[in-house]
Parts: structure tokens; C-alpha cells; sequence
């Protein structure tokens, strides 16, 4: 949240700038970090890496991990932590391939479904009994998705012995993205256009409300300032998105299926975490836990719920993962909890609680994807990129607590 | 009469029914009996001061009051009828709100956040309304602190006196009847501490019961119309503050001696 006090219109340093338009300057930092990251790389690999056909697979292989991220957050903000996600993953995935291969059959669109929904139940499902361990039996979240971790990768292997689960439905495959996972230029460009409305109708509301209370607003100048600082990265999502062709053709790919179910995602996440009680109770929870006790919370069912949105997300990532390989495999997000947790926490989310943001998450997973897919560009043997990932995490989380340290 | 009797009796006049009476509370974690046969009452527009050393049961006491432990004995009137307070929840429902020693505010929270949590305002949408909530905030703080301006920062930002008078906007605002303030000027300087005193002498006219807990006699003397002394888990005996002098009270909290009827509490 940022600080809205009336300022003396004199005042017009740079600092007096960012308060006027009420920019949150830690996630501009970070949209900085992330352009630098980019640039370099172009430069690097001799103009590479911002081509269309590299941002789209960017965003692509972004999506999985996204995905899970947000839920990351909440578990994090809320002084957990989740191990189990990249086994619950594979677990998830693999009970999806096996249903709408082995037992609903891969043609017609109710077989994978139903595989699905099967998915998404057995996730939310595993993760409220998680929650609930945590929760109601006083079992450190650590040791509970610890367990997590080794138990269902585990049963991913039982359950085919190992083996491999294809061809998967067609239709399904379209959540991985792919060469015809994608929206194509029309429907692109009209939810770039929805998304321009939307926006404008927020900023129109939000204004309102605030002049309806009495509270300050921006001046008009600021306020088109911030709305073109929004509309302007989403024309150039949606063109850098349609740039990229079909290979051999001009028809343009559009917005990949994945990308746009992380999209949905991310709004319903920022939702859930700033404008219901749950999500203010999360928070409540990560900044005191017996404050929130004390004012009537039940910081036990919170947290069950907390872990239950966790599971439901590694459903989303196990469906883009899985539909994105074409094949159910038993080690499908083996080390994704901690690419997870690390977007999470590249993302500003604090790992001592009570601090973090759907959208920083999102951003720190796309960061993370960047360097790798930066480094595969540059022929960086893959040992030698978990060691960069590795630095990257701590020079990152030690930039974000200087910066907190400042602020105080 | 036994000692307990005498001191609340004489707080009472016979036409009016106490805004709460806890009857022989008792409670013990493992062996200890962190409370034993306590009884204490509260009438509309009186400060009864709570005092004892650290460990002698006060805040535990209190806790029961406030609905954040239950009693193993005992009961609880509010108005004269039988309460069952089993979670904060429902204290405040009885018109019970707490300011805690520690405050109890979520530091990353806003001073708004953290007035309205558990409690929140929503929208007609079922969303939280953050606006109307902050506008309320406003509202109440102009009364308890003019100067306080930061709505909507996190009170992790703000100085102690600004912490203490969001923790007690929290208790106002939502009509109490009954408040409890668990050492509310320890860590407050002159100026607040006198804000506190004259926002207690303001809510004690509306007819609000307060009880103040603290340590130190010094604290309350001038503020309390009773003190109850508790040692050991123990009440040593409810006195009319201008009764007794200071001296008598210190007599209670370090020896555990009622001055009136002599009788000691080890």
C-alpha cells in the first residue's frame, strides 16, 4: 500500500514524483532489474533473446511455476512453507495423464475434464489434509510438505511404475500452449482491449471512492500518467505476442493458453489477497499471529484454507506442465518447490511473514525463467545455471532487505 | 464478613446490578494454580484497578474476561446474567473489548486494517472497503489523537503513542461497555500518558466499566475508584482507593496483608 498524504505542489523533486503518482517503488525496482536482465542478454547473445519467438516461449515456460507462486505467497505471508508443491505436481500430472488415457479414454472433450476436476480435487484435497497436519496438530509446515515431498513423488512413480502416460487428448495438450495453444491475433487483441477498459473503469472507480470519503487524489495529470504506465505494457504484450508466427506461415500465434490461465490466476490471487477477509486475515496472520488470534480470527481454519489454495494451484501448474510435455511423467516438476518458493521470494514475499505481493510473485518467476532461458541461449552448460539461479537468490533477497532496512 | 465481601459490597449501591462480576474464578496450567477462587466485580462508570506483581494472576484474570483462555471454575454475570465467554469473539459480543499490553496490532497492517480486523466493513460486492473503513478510522481518531495522519501506513511505521491510540480505537469504536487495559501507559511518555488519563475520566462519564491492570500502584492511584490485589493467583482484597493510602496498597501487592481486615494472603 502506498502513502497518500497531500503534498505541497512545489514540492516536485523526484521523490515528490513517485509520492504523487503513488508508485510502489520496490516493484519498480524489481521492473527494472528484470529489463536490465533482458537488455543484457540481448546484447549479449547479439539480439537473441527479445525476438518475439523468445519472449513467447518465455512466457510460456513461465506459466507453470507462476502459477503456483501466487499461492506461494499466501503460505509464505502466513509464516509457512510448502516443500511438497513440485511432487504434488508430478502426482497431480500423473493422475491426470493416467485418467484420460487408462480410464476416460482420450477421445471426446468430457474424458480429460473430468481428469482434470479429478486433478484439481485430489490437489486441494492433499493440500487441506497438509494444511490441517499444520494447523490442528501443531506440525511444523517444514516437516509436514518435507513428508509432502518424499510421499508423492513416490506414489507419481507407484502408480505407472515408472512408466510414461501417452498420448494425452489433443485438447488438453492446448493448456501446455504449443502451436495451436495460442488465441491467434483477433481474440488477442480483443481481450488487450477488454483488459485497456477494465482498467480505465478501476482507476475511474477507485477515484471516486476516494473523493466520495474525502480522502486525496491524484491529481488528473498522474492519475492518466499511471494508466498509461498500465495500458502501455499490455499493447505490447499483446503485439510482441502476435509478432511471432506460426512456423513456415504469417498467421500470428497470439496469446499462448497457458499464459492466459496464469493471467486469470493473477487477478483472482490479487483479489483473493487484498480485497476479501480472507486474504486480510493471511495477512493479519503473517504480521502477528496473536493479534489475529485475539481479534476473533480462526488462524487454524485460515491456514488449512491457506494450504487447500496452495494445493489448487499445483493442480493448475500439474494441468499447463503436464499438457505442455504431451505425456504424464513421474519426475514432471522435480525442483519446482524451490523455483517456487524462490520466485516468491525474488518477488518481495518475506519469508519472515507478512510481506508479499501476487503480482512481485508472478514477476520474480518470470525473472527466474529469464536467466535460464538467457543462459540455454548463451550455451551455459546446465550446472553452471543452477550455480547463477543460486547467487541470484541471494544477492536478491539481501538487495530486498536493505531496502527494507532503509525504509524503517 | 470475609475480606472479598467487604470490599466489594462497599463499592456497591443496592440499586444498581454490577456491569460484571466474575465469581470464583479458578484456572491452573499444570500445577499451577495461576488463578484460585478469585471473585471480582465492575459497576457502569467505575475504574476498578487490578494490581500485583508480575505473576500474580492479574493478566491471566483478565484473559478469562476477554474470552483468550477459559476458566476451569467459576462464573461469569454481565448485567446481572450469566455469560459464557468461550473466545474473544465472544467477549466482544458482550460489549468485552481488550487493549493488550503488547497491543496486539498486525504490524504490517494499516492503522484501518488493523481497528476494523475481525470485524471488517464490506461492500455490497462482499469485498472488503478498505475506503470506508479508513474514513471510519479518521472519524474516531480525530477524537482520541487530532494530530495521528498516517491512515494508511502500516502501523509497523508509527510511534508508540500513535500504536497505543489505534489499539484503542479498536476497543472504542465498537460501542464497549466493558473495557479492559492491560498496562496501558508502560510505554508511554507524559503527554500520552495524560491523553490516556483524560480519555479514561471521558469514557468512565459515558458509564463505561474500565479495569486497569498494572504492576505499579503509582500508575493508577489517581485513576482507579477500587483496587483489587491479587499474589499468588490470589485475591488479597478489593479496597476503595481513597479508603487506603498508597502504602496500605503496596502492603497488599508485596506482603499480600488486607489493611482492613488484616488477614494475609502467603
Amino acid at each position: 500500500m502506498t502513502v497518500s498524504s497531500p503534498l505541497p505542489a512545489a514540492r516536485m523533486s523526484g521523490r515528490g514524483l513517485i509520492e504523487t503518482l503513488e508508485i510502489d517503488t520496490r516493484m519498480l525496482a524489481m521492473i527494472g532489474a528484470l529489463a536490465a536482465i533482458w537488455v543484457v542478454f540481448d546484447v549479449i547473445t547479439g539480439g537473441l533473446f527479445l525476438t518475439p519467438r523468445n519472449l513467447w516461449n518465455l512466457a510460456v515456460q513461465t506459466s507453470s511455476v507462476a502459477a503456483m507462486a501466487t499461492g506461494m505467497v499466501l503460505v509464505i505471508v502466513a509464516r509457512h512453507i510448502d516443500l511438497s508443491v513440485g511432487s504434488l505436481l508430478g502426482l497431480t500430472g500423473m493422475v491426470m495423464a493416467v485418467l484420460q488415457s487408462r480410464f476416460f479414454g482420450i477421445d471426446g472433450d468430457l474424458g480429460w475434464v473430468l481428469s482434470v476436476l479429478a486433478g484439481f480435487v485430489l490437489a486441494g484435497a492433499i493440500g487441506g489434509i497438509q494444511g490441517w497436519w499444520i494447523a490442528y496438530r501443531g506440525v511444523p509446515a517444514f516437516i509436514v510438505t518435507l513428508a509432502g515431498l518424499l510421499i508423492y513423488r513416490g506414489l507419481a512413480w507407484w502408480m505407472t511404475s515408472g512408466q510414461t502416460v501417452a498420448p494425452l487428448n489433443p485438447n488438453f495438450e492446448l493448456i501446455g500452449g504449443g502451436l495451436d495453444g495460442s488465441l491467434g491475433a483477433f481474440w488477442s487483441w480483443a481481450l488487450g482491449v477488454a483488459a485497456i477498459l477494465a482498467l480505465c473503469a478501476r482507476a475511474v472507480f477507485a477515484r471516486r471512492r476516494r473523493h466520495a470519503y474525502g480522502f486525496p487524489v491524484r491529481p488528473l495529470w498522474a492519475e492518466a500518467a499511471v494508466l498509461a504506465a498500465q495500458i502501455v505494457p499490455v499493447v505490447a504484450f499483446v503485439m510482441v505476442m502476435n509478432a511471432y508466427p506460426q512456423p513456415r506461415t504469417n498467421v500470428p500465434m497470439g496469446i499462448p493458453v497457458p499464459v492466459l490461465i496464469v493471467i486469470a490466476v493473477m487477478l483472482v490471487m490479487t483479489f483473493v489477497a487484498t480485497r476479501t477477509r480472507f486474504g486480510r486475515y493471511v495477512f493479519a496472520i503473517g504480521g502477528n499471529p496473536e493479534a489475529a488470534e485475539l481479534s476473533g480470527i480462526n488462524v487454524r481454519r485460515i491456514t488449512v484454507w491457506i494450504f487447500v489454495v496452495m494445493g489448487l494451484l499445483v493442480a493448475v501448474g500439474a494441468a499447463i506442465a503436464t499438457a505442455r510435455l504431451k505425456a504424464g511423467l513421474n519426475a514432471t516438476g522435480e525442483l519446482d518447490e524451490l523455483r517456487v518458493i524462490a520466485a516468491a521470494v525474488i518477488g518481495g514475499t518475506s519469508l519472515a511473514g507478512g510481506v508479499g505481493t501476487i503480482f512481485g510473485a508472478v514477476l520474480g518467476a518470470l525473472t527466474m525463467q529469464s536467466l535460464q532461458s538467457g543462459m540455454v541461449l548463451l550455451g551455459l552448460p546446465s550446472p553452471m545455471q543452477n550455480v547463477v539461479i543460486g547467487l541470484v537468490l541471494v544477492l536478491a533477497v539481501w538487495l530486498d532487505q536493505s531496502y527494507r532496512r532503509r525504509r524503517l | 464478613m470475609t475480606a472479598l465481601a467487604a470490599g466489594t459490597a462497599e463499592g456497591r449501591r443496592a440499586d444498581q446490578t454490577p456491569l460484571v462480576e466474575m465469581r470464583n474464578i479458578a484456572i491452573h496450567f499444570g500445577g499451577v494454580r495461576a488463578v484460585d477462587d478469585v471473585s471480582i466485580d465492575l459497576m457502569p462508570g467505575e475504574v476498578v484497578a487490578l494490581l500485583g506483581h508480575n505473576g500474580a494472576g492479574k493478566s491471566t484474570l483478565i484473559k478469562i474476561l476477554s474470552g483468550a483462555y477459559r476458566a476451569d471454575m467459576g462464573e461469569i454475570y454481565v448485567n446481572g446474567e450469566k455469560a459464557e465467554i468461550r473466545s474473544t469473539r465472544d467477549a466482544k459480543r458482550y460489549g468485552i473489548e481488550t487493549i493488550y499490553q503488547t497491543l496486539a496490532l498486525a504490524e504490517n497492517i494499516d492503522a484501518a486494517g488493523n481497528l476494523f480486523l475481525g470485524r471488517e466493513l464490506m461492500t455490497g460486492w462482499g469485498t472488503l472497503d478498505d475506503q470506508r473503513m479508513a474514513a471510519e478510522t479518521r472519524k474516531v481518531m480525530q477524537r482520541l489523537n487530532p494530530n495521528f495522519r498516517n491512515l494508511k501506513t502500516p502501523v509497523r511505521s508509527l510511534s508508540g503513542g500513535q500504536r497505543q491510540s489505534v489499539a484503542i480505537a479498536r476497543a472504542i469504536y465498537f460501542n464497549a461497555r466493558i473495557l479492559i487495559m492491560d498496562e496501558p501507559t508502560a510505554a508511554l511518555g507524559p503527554a500520552e500518558t495524560r491523553m490516556v488519563a483524560e480519555l479514561i475520566q471521558q469514557l468512565k462519564a459515558e458509564g463505561i466499566g474500565i479495569f486497569l491492570i498494572s504492576h505499579d500502584i503509582h500508575d493508577v492511584y489517581d485513576l482507579a475508584d477500587r483496587c483489587a490485589v491479587m499474589k499468588n493467583g490470589k485475591l488479597v482484597g478489593v479496597v476503595r482507593t481513597r479508603e487506603v493510602s498508597k502504602d496500605d496498597i503496596l502492603g497488599m501487592i508485596i506482603l499480600g496483608k488486607n489493611p482492613i481486615t488484616g488477614t494475609v494472603v502467603y
